[in-house]
């Protein structure tokens, strides 16, 4: 005579993870049936491997290529993945009655199955629009609704109060079954999904295979909802009618580590747990959980330097005990903790509670799972990768540093970069400004269980991290548009050192450089890739196919900048004036003699024809070649610039571009300061007015300090007109001598005797 | 002097029938020295209806779960501190807890910087002493040490204004629960039932932070700026009436629609940003509490009865929000210059109000 028990649990529920395995433990079934997908037979060994620890979750994807149809019945489910994402997941903490049931069943050695509607039919769209679940709908938590119409808001202090706090009475599943029958047939005639149909369905078409095959004690365990559905009698016939025929997705299974925060979504399991860390005190704690979880919040806050002693616990304990009898409740849950920690530990402190939100309520862990679990190439090469590098993934966000004149930091860094290049953003760069060297890098590493998914969709640009992010970055620069996006694409390649993607990233950025005639687009591309070039050289990196690029990019930016700055007006010419600048910044970093050279020979052609420059370009030039040393006749240039022949707007937008980001001129070159001086005071009324809001928008972005200074020559000129500049202060030149010769050879221009 | 001549009635002869009522239907287990059950006591703070039909008004309107740590505390034999900034009715809280707890609210020792050790500990009948030397009769006892006697709650108002040593006197009270008498080489072990409120705010100046020592011995309750605009005109309106009654202004109808308004001049001041969120404000140097609201809508509703037309008009509150607002003339003055003209000037329906700020600033 079979024999069938059919256990309604609440997901996620400690309460029901303890029952559960007593209940099984006394029934001893020869069969453990579990709702789930039944693509994970296979892979469900895997649960008792030590090396196997939750939260895990059991992910359904799509193979990319893979052609393995999923076996099962058809029945219709539809399920659409997060992102719109084909990928569903079911997840389980050591706390979930589903695990403990898979547990049990591999200890005991019985066979252990799942038996919800297949994956392969809950990943294929839905053709009927079902309404979005919402948040009161009794099917997702009814345990929880029992609980809260018995006046709890912790369901699972209420399971404890109820069921565990009963004595050694009898099984409470039972009684669930009952609550579960009365409340469904209150519910019926509303909405019932098909889904829902199908999935009992198939529940129960399982079950009816599993007794065929001669299993005698076979236990279920399921959702508390679904219990009066498995227990009814419902003919073969009926179920069949209900699946047949429904469309199914190729999915493969795998179990992939999950986190104590994601446990808190919404998940193949219906509504998630909000406080999983509690739950999982619950489960672990032998006896007195209210004692052990003040007294572990206490050893949290000690942690951080907050004094907390023993008698605070007490207090804290009592006053969690009066306020459950307050509110006529048996027993204390995370609400009475959580308000007793506030007034007793953090003394009224919202940080404080914060922190134990986080640390313990939360309770941040990232499970692991054995190596023998199916994987996608590129998930085993990166945990090689992992192992190597001895970078741990970690659930909690964590800032790490990188010296990169170290190997092991160095290619911990590239393996990030690749990474970023496959959109697994595990490592974020952060700028924290501590440190502006080019050998150092700082990173935040947080690893999502969604990065599992990801890895596996990037698993079809090839089989190692470096293989993929290659591809991946070819594929990337033959369809990028813009120039600016192929050089960032060329510079994460370098960051990433892929040098096999380079050559490919390099031919079509000299293609796209080379029929590109916009100048102003190949001098907006020329920094990323000349500091792409001055970094590889800090990491190592082989930049051969770079320089031929940016060689040619340089010498198309001379020949192309004359005409292309001929005749601008305002706004254009403000435009070319940062790009003017940035390529000059660019070229001084790569510091080639050639091309400065080149660059300021095209400068000063430039200025041979000042008629078609914009004012400010041409007073932006002077200044350039005068730093560099070319001009020796600016004080003149800048007379005849700002002289009664010149309209006063240009003469004031020369000013601007000759003066603009460079106050210590004026405050140390006389000559310079007389002649703007000369300039400005010599304009007639109303064109001063004119050029006023010009001049006051260059002055203007001068440091206070700076302008001060500027003003207190001007006086000082005003005093004594004739004096070519004062006369140097005392200066001891014999004790200066010292500090001279260290300066010099701070700056590196004398060499150490 | 009968009850109906005093200018404020305490909380326990104000709401005496409400007391009563709840005394009698409540069946629940009282701790030693209560009067009422923990329960009844957070229903008589936070309003509730007897199974009789008798209406409890709400005293406090805020999260119901600081009422209830607040009252389990107090059943614990913790002592509790109030914490918050002004106008955030910790004083009030604590009246009504003592009224309800132990029918008494009047053992109060108000911190102020001049308080001595004699306000917590004892003092001396000093002509007696004199004459008999020391002895039970000669001895004075302070409201701390009557509570203790008697078993009840004792409420110390504004802890932080006490000098340092001063507060630790409380110290041996709290942890001891007696209180030595060398002099007459005795003691006054307290009775079950003894309790401490005491309120302190973290905000103002002027104030003697809590030793470690003693703030160990308290539990602590933040009480919170009232949440929403919703709640904070409520607790206005509520107040304004009773104290409308109790002056024994002319009846006139306290208008919701000018309440409002000092609530929402108030609200978007303290937060600085205006209650749509869009326009960013420089906030006063004042706490603009809701107990100052409250105090610019009664003066307000004065002015209206006995200068006015008998309505609360935007005349009657403009000259107290501005007294409110402006504490410090020269930089809460631009503040509100500033706040007068970006934002309520463009308020349509706020012109008269407008109209009348400026002419009384």
């Amino acid at each position: 005579m079979s024999r069938v028990e059919v256990y309604g649990i609440r997901h996620h529920g400690p309460g029901s993870a303890r029952a559960l395995r007593g209940a099984l433990e006394e029934f001893k079934p020869d069969a453990v049936l579990i709702e789930g997908p039944p693509e994970a037979d296979p892979i469900v060994e895997l649960a008792g491997d030590p090396g196997m620890a939750p939260p895990v979750a059991l992910l359904a994807y799509a193979p990319a290529s893979s052609a393995s149809g999923p076996s099962g019945a058809s029945g219709q489910g539809s399920e659409e993945g997060e992102d719109g994402r084909k990928a569903a997941f079911w997840p389980f903490a050591e706390f979930s009655p589903e695990w403990q049931a898979i547990k049990y069943g591999l200890g005991a050695g019985v066979p252990v199955r799942f038996c919800d509607l297949p994956a392969a039919q809950q990943l294929v769209p839905s053709e009927e629009a079902e309404p979005p679940p919402d948040e009161a709908d009794v099917r997702l938590d009814p345990l929880g609704r029992l609980a809260e119409a018995a006046g709890y808001d912790d369901a699972e202090r209420w399971w404890d109060d109820v069921v565990e706090h009963r004595g050694a009475g009898p099984s409470p599943f039972p009684a669930i079954a009952e609550a579960m029958a009365e409340l469904r047939e209150r519910m019926d005639g509303s909405r019932h999904p098909r889904r829902e149909d199908q999935r009992e369905a198939h529940m129960r078409r399982t079950l009816r295979r599993t007794l065929k095959e001669g299993h005698e004690r076979v236990a279920v365990v399921c959702g508390a909802w679904h219990v009066p559905a498995l227990t009814a009698k419902v003919p073969a016939a009926h179920d069949d009618r209900t699946l047949r025929g429904l469309p199914k997705a190729k999915v493969a299974m795998t179990w992939v580590p999950w986190t104590h925060g994601r446990l808190a979504g919404r998940s193949g399991y219906g509504a998630g747990v909000r406080s999983p860390g509690w739950y999982s005190h619950l489960f672990a704690a032998a006896d007195r959980p209210i004692e052990r979880w003040l007294t572990a919040a206490a050893r949290v806050l000690r942690e951080e330097d907050l004094h907390v002693s023993s008698a605070h616990v007490i207090e804290a304990v009592r006053l969690a005990e009066a306020l459950a009898a307050l509110r006529g409740r048996p027993l204390a849950g995370l609400d009475e903790v959580t308000e007793a920690t506030r007034a007793v530990l953090c003394e009224g402190a919202d940080l404080p509670v914060e922190l134990i939100q986080r640390r313990m309520v939360v309770g941040e862990r990232l499970g692991a799972v054995p190596e023998r679990t199916p994987m996608v190439p590129l998930q085993r090469d990166l945990q090689a990768e992992q192992r190597r590098l001895r970078l741990k993934p970690s659930a909690l966000d964590k800032e790490q540093d990188l010296d990169l004149r170290k190997p092991t930091d160095l290619e911990r860094s590239r393996l990030l970069h690749r990474l970023r290049l496959l959109d697994v953003n595990w490592g974020v760069p952060s700028d924290t400004g501590r440190s502006k060297g080019t050998f150092r890098e700082t990173w935040t590493l947080m690893w999502r269980p969604e990065f599992d998914v990801e890895l596996i969709e990037a698993g079809a640009w090839g089989t190692t991290v470096r293989g993929a992010s290659t591809a991946r970055a070819k594929a990337v620069a033959a369809h990028a548009t813009a120039l600016a996006d192929l050089t960032s694409v060329a510079e994460r390649c370098l960051l990433a050192d892929l040098g096999d993607a380079l050559p490919d990233v390099m031919r079509a950025l000299a293609d796209r450089a080379a029929v590109d005639t916009d100048v102003a687009r190949l001098m907006s591309a020329l920094p990323a890739l000349v500091r792409a070039l001055r970094y590889g050289d800090v990491r190592g990196t082989s930049t051969g196919p770079l320089r031929t690029v940016v060689d040619g990019l340089i010498v198309r930016v001379c020949v192309g900048l004359p005409p292309a700055v001929a005749n601008l007006d305002d706004d254009a010419a403000r435009e070319f004036l940062s790009h003017i600048d940035a390529v000059h910044g660019a070229l001084a970093l790569l510091g080639d003699d050639g091309h400065t050279e080149g660059w300021r020979r095209t400068l000063e052609g430039l200025l041979a024809r000042p008629d078609i420059l914009h004012g400010l370009i041409e007073g932006r030039l002077t200044r350039l070649l005068l730093d560099a040393g070319r001009l020796d006749d600016v004080p003149d240039r800048m007379a005849r610039a700002v002289s009664v022949g010149a309209a006063p707007a240009r003469a004031a937008a020369w000013v601007e571009g000759f003066l603009s980001g460079g106050a210590l001129l004026l405050v140390h070159d006389d000559d310079l300061l007389r002649l703007v001086d000369q300039w400005v005071s010599g304009l007639p009324a109303d064109s001063f007015t004119d050029v006023l809001p010009l001049l006051r928008r260059t002055f203007g972005a001068y440091a206070a300090a700076e302008r001060r200074a500027i003003g207190e020559r001007l006086r000082r000129r005003g005093r004594s007109p004739s004096g070519p500049s004062r006369p140097a202060d005392d200066v001891d030149d014999a004790r200066a001598a010292a500090a001279v010769a260290t300066t010099l050879h701070i700056l590196g221009w004398t060499e150490t005797r | 002097m009968t009850e109906d001549a005093v200018l404020r009635p305490h909380a326990e002869q104000e709401h005496a029938g409400e007391l009563a009522r709840l005394a009698e239907h409540d069946d629940r287990p009282r701790p030693p020295g209560w009067r009422l059950s923990p329960w009844a006591v957070t229903t008589y703070l936070l309003g509730g209806e007897l199974p009789d039909g008798t209406a409890i008004s709400p005293k406090y309107v805020g999260p119901r779960r600081l009422m209830e740590v607040a009252v389990a505390t107090l059943a614990t034999d913790r002592a509790l501190l109030l914490l918050g900034v002004p106008g955030t009715a910790k004083t009030w809280v604590s009246e009504h807890l003592a009224a309800a707890v132990s029918g008494d609210s009047t053992l109060l020792v108000q911190g102020t910087a001049g308080t001595a050790e004699e306000a917590i500990r004892y003092g001396w009948n000093y002509a007696r002493l004199l004459a008999e030397g020391p002895s039970e009769k000669a001895l004075v006892e302070s409201p701390v040490m009557r509570a203790m006697r008697s078993g009840a709650v004792v409420r110390v108002e504004e802890l932080t204004r006490m000098p340092s040593d001063v507060q630790d006197s409380l110290i041996t009270v709290l942890s001891e629960k007696t209180l030595p008498v060398p002099e007459l080489n005795t003691e006054v072990q307290a009775r079950k039932g003894f309790t401490v409120i005491a309120t302190a705010n973290d905000r103002d100046r002027g104030v003697n932070e809590l030793s470690s020592a003693l703030r160990r011995r308290f539990n602590t309750v933040v009480l919170p700026l009232p949440e929403t605009v919703e709640d904070e005109v409520d607790i206005v309106s509520r107040r304004v009436d009773q104290i409308g009654a109790g002056l024994e202004l002319p009846e006139s109808p306290a208008g919701l629609e000018e309440i409002r308004r000092v609530v929402t001049v108030f609200r978007e001041l303290r937060s600085g940003v205006t209650g749509d969120g869009r326009t960013k404000l420089k906030s006063p140097s004042g706490t603009l509490s809701t107990a100052e609201a409250i105090s610019v809508v009664t003066s307000g509703l004065a002015l209206a009865a006995h200068f006015g037309d008998g309505v609360l008009r935007a005349a009657d509150v403009a000259g107290g929000i501005v007294g409110a607002v402006v504490q410090d003339p020269v930089s809460d003055g631009v503040v509100w210059q500033e706040y007068l003209e970006a934002v309520v000037r463009d308020r349509p329906e706020w012109r008269d109000f407008y109209r009348a700020c400026r002419e009384v600033s």
